[in-house]
């Protein structure tokens, strides 16, 4: 499909300064894939860079290699003007480069000092002088760290401003962030960007990578568009709209999940009443008073940022942790107490949140995945044997049906892509038509192909009459499939909010609490 | 900072968890020397806290702490150190081998080498190639035991004294005292008065005949603390067992303080052979170790992995060390009197906060198990030998049940890192 | 199927380099001592004799029994370094009832034996408990229990012994005739007297059972994904903390069963002269032989070889017999290391494998838009 849109050539150095970053011909090859293929990529001094692509489209080696911590085979890098050979972090820290990762680094059990001067402690010791100039910089660009604070206590924001501060510390005038709005809610990613406009004013570059084209849009001065590993275009954000920056980015219609006919029955499949999870040695509670319907034929979307009991709230429904007080009812028979086994027996499926701890055995044969949770179930066993012709069978069929792309059901689950994987799980799941299926965020890091695929298969679901609990931090993904969308905040249920009418500002002030109480729906 | 919506809520000042009062640790010394001093004049039973006890106990103390020093250090990195008795094994080896032809200084530095030795092979297996941590301790341990037994043999045989499993009786390290006090306290000690007798004797102990490897062992102790804690290279080690791919982007280079950790380790381990070889007796005897190396794991544990715990750690299974090998029949008969006494207090307790949740079942088998043990007590008088030999080891067993829980280990501990594999 | 071969030969690639390893390095420390290099080696690979040769099965047959208890607790991720305490207690308590001869023949030797299991799976489950109860290692446990129970089972022998004329040691009723397990006699095959354990039988069934439970039945799936991932094995079902105690209990039993052949086939009796070791030998196999049942009892036979071979090491080469202990340490830690990187080797190259048929297919078909 032609694109609609010129790739605009970024300017070479307006005003003829040298560009803070530029990458050419940069390849990178991993054992059987091609991560980065020639790449090229020119960001000018003191300006927002994006650089966006799917997931899977190879942003994040690019960026370890910005980085210093891969190495690339082919390629030059050249930093303000001088060509760098970047072998170690430290070698980029040195260059001025600083990266914040999409996953924290951060050590649980030391302070926000010990964090920052870490592998850089020659600069201000790691005492008094540290803490004046870590002061210093967070007032200076509004940061609000702690020095003495345990990292264990501190919130997601809180974290990533401390990542943030780290590279700041290292007198970093080019960052990197990788993916940094993934775990926010909107009004924490636009005080994100804040901070961003703010570091430009100083002077500073930034780059940073994302898949969410409006936030990209909104922020950016340049945007490089990497797809399946190599640079096809380098655009203006102002000569570009979303919908054409998606198709360049996956080559085709950036697919969404279409909303369709209801299919909520009056059948109630799963119940919560009163559930209650009391914490660890504080009093608040991590679930209070869960109260929740799904009736045969229902999605029930549940948003919330990260941390406010959602994770604690799957373990409760699948029988890993007893609630302290309340009941989750299966149609109608009571599985509060209730084992795992059981409750999966009776009729749940799980997508679990993080797949390769929860849903795989990574070194296992993909057959003998297919068993993982049904362990007691047919066709898998027979009696106390392990019928293995049969589940082979039947893992053969799950591979066509759902498109797992595999040369055979042989190879290990981790020899597998983190979409193909998922569309496993989910076949095996589906595959003993389960009356509830509970689903965590089901397409976290997995390509738009599957994506595209995984959601179809849970609406075809929900069509033959299954109830769904869907949990997910990604608001569209909430709005395209959810008949009903509930907020969770600090382990309590807020709101209810008709998919069809809300906007994301909207949801994200749920989520974050700073909506007041008029805005909260009857329910 | 926008302006249509509140502010999130202000970072909170570091709140630290609720920790003990100050009062908590002098409390819990002093109540414990008033219960052992009331069980001494009650029972007769006079080695309880002797200084000649005590003299020993700090003595068997060492080896423990000096092994679980190795094991802190190993951890803190993130390294498990289960071979800490085969470098302990080696380590009692070179300290007998080079104490005999050169010395027992020499012997010391012989036996810390080979310690280190052996703690090289296990970096190599677990930082280098990434083998599990634990799987590498225990054929360290065969390794170090094997090697241990054929050095021994080779070059102790014939020699005057030794033989296949024993080396010759060795030059000890140099004991030092207090000029004059020994016999001052041990006059007071005598008088068996309640409570001044017992100060007297744990003066008596501290003070005379001390040695000088005790007191290196010590301030091992006190160094490692400051190292580990208040320098920049302690905070890149800890960093290792903590976040170690969140320390590699920082350009710390983990496999190398990892590698350094687990010598360090081995060296430690080693050097604790070479005291019980060299200060605890004087010579090298096949399977002198005895399990230590995992008591002191045991103690590390108990410790919360921080050089004070783990010093009271091995203080107190020292003492049970010392008490079995002073032949203790009757002390740790004597014991079961307060121990009785407390899980009967201890039930009671359990029993009457009901209303707060505790079990009625747990409260009745804890007053079940006390009055098992008064019995006990009662009907006896004192313990066979077999049993004492067992204390320090359900010692270990008893206080890892009861204190396992409330611990935190570093975070990274005993996982396998493989560089450039962050996200 | 092609795969499976490269896999298997990958297989047999470590434990060969783990041997070659050692040979050369202890090569060096024989030099290096100033011992006789090639003499210690000719001892060591000369063919067995027939007498030999039945003690070397006799020996293999009692370490594939500690190994195979190991295993079992490999399997899960656990460490059950207390093989010797179990085995010993499981021997006493064993010879005590056999020697009592409460029952007849070959009933007595078969209640013994359960006996024995009981006896070595609850020593076993005090560790399993420990660690579900109150998070204690097992490692640090079993080992622990490990010396509990030689000084527990001293006691006990005191109280439980018999005198027996013309000897000074202490041991526990000699078993009646009919209470002894009678060994297989292959003089006509071989020419030698000595004769097999009849139990060896014991060590078959159990390794066919070991291998039978883990790949067959249901129980072995949820034993191995909880040693592969505890927390997708909790996801799907598994209760762990029942698990870990069943593991425990059920690697005890064959703990216990380690010392059965020698009882009933040569001792007859428990005395302080029991065999000590055979706990950590056993490690030394399951870690060689990957916890596989058919590897394990290859390096049973590999391990009983170097013993019985060594013993002439002193007479004929003039060099400590303690030798072999080296060269035993030394396998076993070249091949947990060659295992490692075969291991990592081998996904690697399953990966790249996979990427590259799937590429394979995906250019035959024809895409729309692609870049």
């Amino acid at each position: 499909m032609a694109t609609a849109v010129e790739p605009a050539a970024a300017a070479a150095g307006a005003g003829g300064e040298p560009l803070a970053v530029e990458l050419k011909g940069i390849t990178k090859r991993f054992p059987g894939v091609v991560a980065n293929k020639d790449i090229a990529l020119d960001v000018r001094a003191g300006t927002i860079h994006a650089i966006v692509g799917e997931n899977g489209a190879g942003k994040s080696t690019l960026m370890k290699i910005l980085y210093g911590v891969q190495a690339p085979d082919e390629g030059t890098i050249a930093i303000n003007g001088a060509t760098v050979e970047l072998k170690s972090p430290t070698e980029a820290i040195r260059a001025g480069i600083g990266m914040v990762f999409q996953h924290f680094m951060l050590a649980d059990n030391l302070t926000v000092l010990e964090n920052v001067v870490l592998g850089a402690e020659n600069l201000h010791g790691i005492g008094e002088a540290a803490r004046t100039r870590i002061r210093e910089i967070s007032a200076e660009y509004g940061l609000r760290v702690e020095p003495d604070a345990l990292v264990s206590d501190l919130g997601v924001g809180d974290r990533q401003r401390i990542e943030i501060l780290k590279v700041l510390y290292r007198g970093a005038r080019i960052l990197i962030l990788d993916e940094p709005t993934a775990v926010l809610v909107p009004q924490e990613v636009t005080e994100l960007f804040e901070h961003l406009r703010e570091l430009k004013a100083e002077g500073l570059t930034v780059i940073f990578i994302s898949h969410k084209l409006d936030e990209v849009l909104s922020v950016a001065d340049d945007i490089t568009v990497i797809r399946r590993g190599t640079t096809v275009a380098a655009v203006d954000p102002k000569d570009v709209s979303a919908r054409q920056l998606a198709e360049l980015m996956v080559g085709s219609e950036l697919p969404s999940p279409q909303t369709e006919e209801s299919t909520v029955t009056d059948e109630v499949r799963l119940t919560l009443e009163g559930i209650d999870l009391a914490g660890h040695g504080t009093a608040r509670k991590i679930l209070d008073g869960i109260d929740l319907v799904i009736h045969a034929g229902e999605i029930v979307g549940i948003a919330g940022v990260e941390g406010n009991g959602q994770a604690e709230l799957v373990e409760v429904v699948m029988g890993m942790r007893r609630p302290t007080s309340g009941r989750v009812l299966l149609g109608d028979t009571d599985i509060t107490e209730a084992g795992v086994r059981q409750i999966r027996e009776a009729g749940v499926g799980y997508i679990p949140e993080d797949r390769h701890r929860h849903g795989l055995l990574l070194e296992a044969p993909l057959w003998e995945n297919m068993i993982l949770g049904h362990q007691t179930q047919a066709p898998n066993v027979r009696g106390p044997l392990i019928d293995a012709k049969a589940a082979k069978a039947e893992t053969e069929r799950v591979v066509e049906q759902f498109d797992v792309r595999t040369p055979s059901i042989l190879v290990t689950a981790g020899s597998l892509s983190g979409g193909n994987q998922q569309k496993l799980i989910v076949g095996r799941e589906m595959s003993h038509t389960p009356r509830v299926l509970l689903a965590a965020h089901p397409t976290r890091g997995v390509d738009v192909g599957a994506q595209a695929a995984i959601w179809d298969l849970i609406k075809a679901a929900r069509r033959d009459g299954m109830g769904v609990l869907l949990i997910s931090a990604d608001l569209e993904e909430l709005v395209g499939l959810s008949d009903t969308i509930r907020v969770i905040l600090r382990g309590r249920l807020s709101g209810e909010f008709d998919p069809n009418v809300v906007t994301r500002e909207e949801l994200g002030a749920a989520m974050t609490g700073a909506a007041a109480a008029g805005e909260e729906e009857a329910r | 900072m926008t302006t249509t919506q509140t502010a999130p809520p202000p970072l909170q000042a570091s709140i630290a968890p609720p920790g003990r009062p100050a009062w908590y640790w002098p409390a819990v010394i002093g109540g414990s020397l008033l219960v052992i001093s009331t069980v001494r004049v009650l029972t007769g039973a006079n080695d309880i806290d002797s200084s000649g006890a005590l003299m020993a106990a700090i003595g068997l103390a060492m080896p423990l702490a000096l092994a679980g020093l190795g094991g802190l250090w190993s951890e803190r990195a993130g390294v498990v150190n289960i071979g800490l008795e085969g470098m302990m094994i080696v380590g009692t080896w070179g300290a007998a081998f080079f104490g005999y032809h050169y010395g027992p200084w020499v012997g010391i530095l012989g036996a810390v080498g080979m310690g280190a030795a052996f703690g090289a092979i296990h970096a190599l297996a677990t930082v280098i190639f990434g083998v599990d941590h634990i799987v590498s301790g225990v054929a360290i341990n065969l390794l170090g035991a094997g090697t241990g037994s054929y050095l021994a043999v080779r070059t102790f045989t014939g020699l005057p004294g030794g033989g296949p499993t024993q080396s010759p009786p060795l030059a000890q390290l140099p004991f030092l005292s207090v000029p004059g006090l020994g016999e001052v306290l041990l006059g007071i000690e005598k008088s068996g008065t309640w409570l001044l007798a017992d100060l007297a004797g744990i003066l008596r102990a501290l003070t005379t005949n001390v040695n000088a490897l005790t007191i290196i062992g010590v301030l091992l102790l006190v160094f490692s603390g400051w190292f580990l804690w208040r320098t920049a290279i302690g905070l890149r080690l800890r960093s290792c067992g903590e976040a170690p791919y969140a320390a590699e982007t920082l350009g710390v280079n983990v496999l190398r303080y990892k590698f350094l950790a687990v010598l360090v380790s081995g060296a430690l381990a080693g050097l604790a052979g070479g005291f019980l070889t060299l200060v605890a007796s004087n010579l090298y005897r096949e399977g002198q170790t005895g399990g230590r190396g995992y008591i002191g794991l045991a103690a590390m544990i108990f410790g919360n992995w921080r050089p004070g715990g783990l010093a009271a750690g091995a203080v107190l299974f020292g003492y049970a060390d010392a008490i079995q090998l002073r032949g203790g029949g009757d002390v740790i008969h004597a014991y079961l009197l307060p121990i009785g006494l407390l899980l009967l207090g201890w039930g009671i307790w359990v029993l009457v906060r009901r209303a707060e949740g505790k079990s009625l079942a747990g409260g009745l088998w804890r007053i079940g198990m006390s009055l098992l043990v008064l019995l006990w007590y009662a009907f006896t008088t004192a313990i066979p030998d077999e049993f004492t030999s067992m204390t320090p080891y359900i010692a270990t067993l008893l206080v890892l049940a009861f204190s396992a829980q409330r611990l935190r280990m570093p975070a990274a501990d005993g996982q396998v890192y493989r560089k450039g594999e962050a996200d | 199927m092609k795969f499976d071969v490269r896999k298997f030969g990958l297989g047999l690639a470590a434990p060969a380099l783990a041997i070659v390893v050692a040979l050369v390095l202890t090569s060096l420390i024989l030099l290096a001592a100033g011992d006789p290099v090639l003499a210690v080696w000719q001892v060591l690979f000369k063919a067995p004799l027939p007498r030999q040769a039945v003690a070397i099965v006799n020996e293999a047959s009692v370490l594939y029994l500690s190994a195979v208890a190991v295993a079992i607790g490999f399997k899960m991720n656990l460490f059950n370094i207390g093989v010797d305490g179990q085995y010993r207690i499981a021997s006493f308590m064993a010879a005590v009832f056999a020697g009592a001869h409460f029952l007849p023949g070959w009933l007595n030797i078969i209640v013994s034996i359960i006996i024995a299991m009981a006896s070595g799976a609850i020593w076993a489950a005090i560790a399993g408990v420990l660690k579900v109860g109150r998070g204690v290692s097992e490692v640090i446990s079993t080992i622990m229990l490990n010396y509990i129970a030689t000084y527990f089972v001293a006691y006990l022998l005191k109280g439980a012994a018999v005198k027996i004329e013309g000897s000074n040691a202490t041991s526990t009723q000699v078993l009646a005739e009919d209470s002894r397990v009678p060994g297989i006699n292959l003089e006509g095959l071989l020419g030698t007297g000595r004769e097999v354990y009849g139990l060896v039988f014991l060590s078959i069934a159990v390794g066919i059972l070991f291998w039978f439970i883990l790949s067959k039945t249901r129980f072995g799936f949820d034993l191995r994904a909880t040693g592969q991932s505890e927390s997708a094995a909790v996801a799907s079902g598994v209760n762990v903390k029942r698990m870990v105690v069943v593991a425990m209990i059920l690697s005890g039993a064959v703990a216990g069963l380690v010392g059965m052949p020698l009882l009933f086939g040569q001792d007859y009796a428990y005395g302080d002269t029991v065999q000590a070791g055979l706990g950590f030998a056993g490690i030394s196999v399951a870690l060689l032989g990957r916890n596989h049942p058919v590897g394990m009892a290859v390096s049973a036979l590999v391990w009983g070889y170097l013993n019985q071979l060594s013993n002439g090491l002193q007479i004929s080469a003039g060099v400590s017999d303690r030798l072999v202990l080296i060269i035993q340490g030394i396998i076993v830690l070249s091949v947990v290391i060659a295992y490692e990187v075969v291991r990592r080797a081998g996904l690697r190259m399953e990966q790249s494998r996979v990427a590259r048929e799937l590429d394979a297919r995906s250019t035959l078909e024809p895409k729309g838009a692609t870049a």
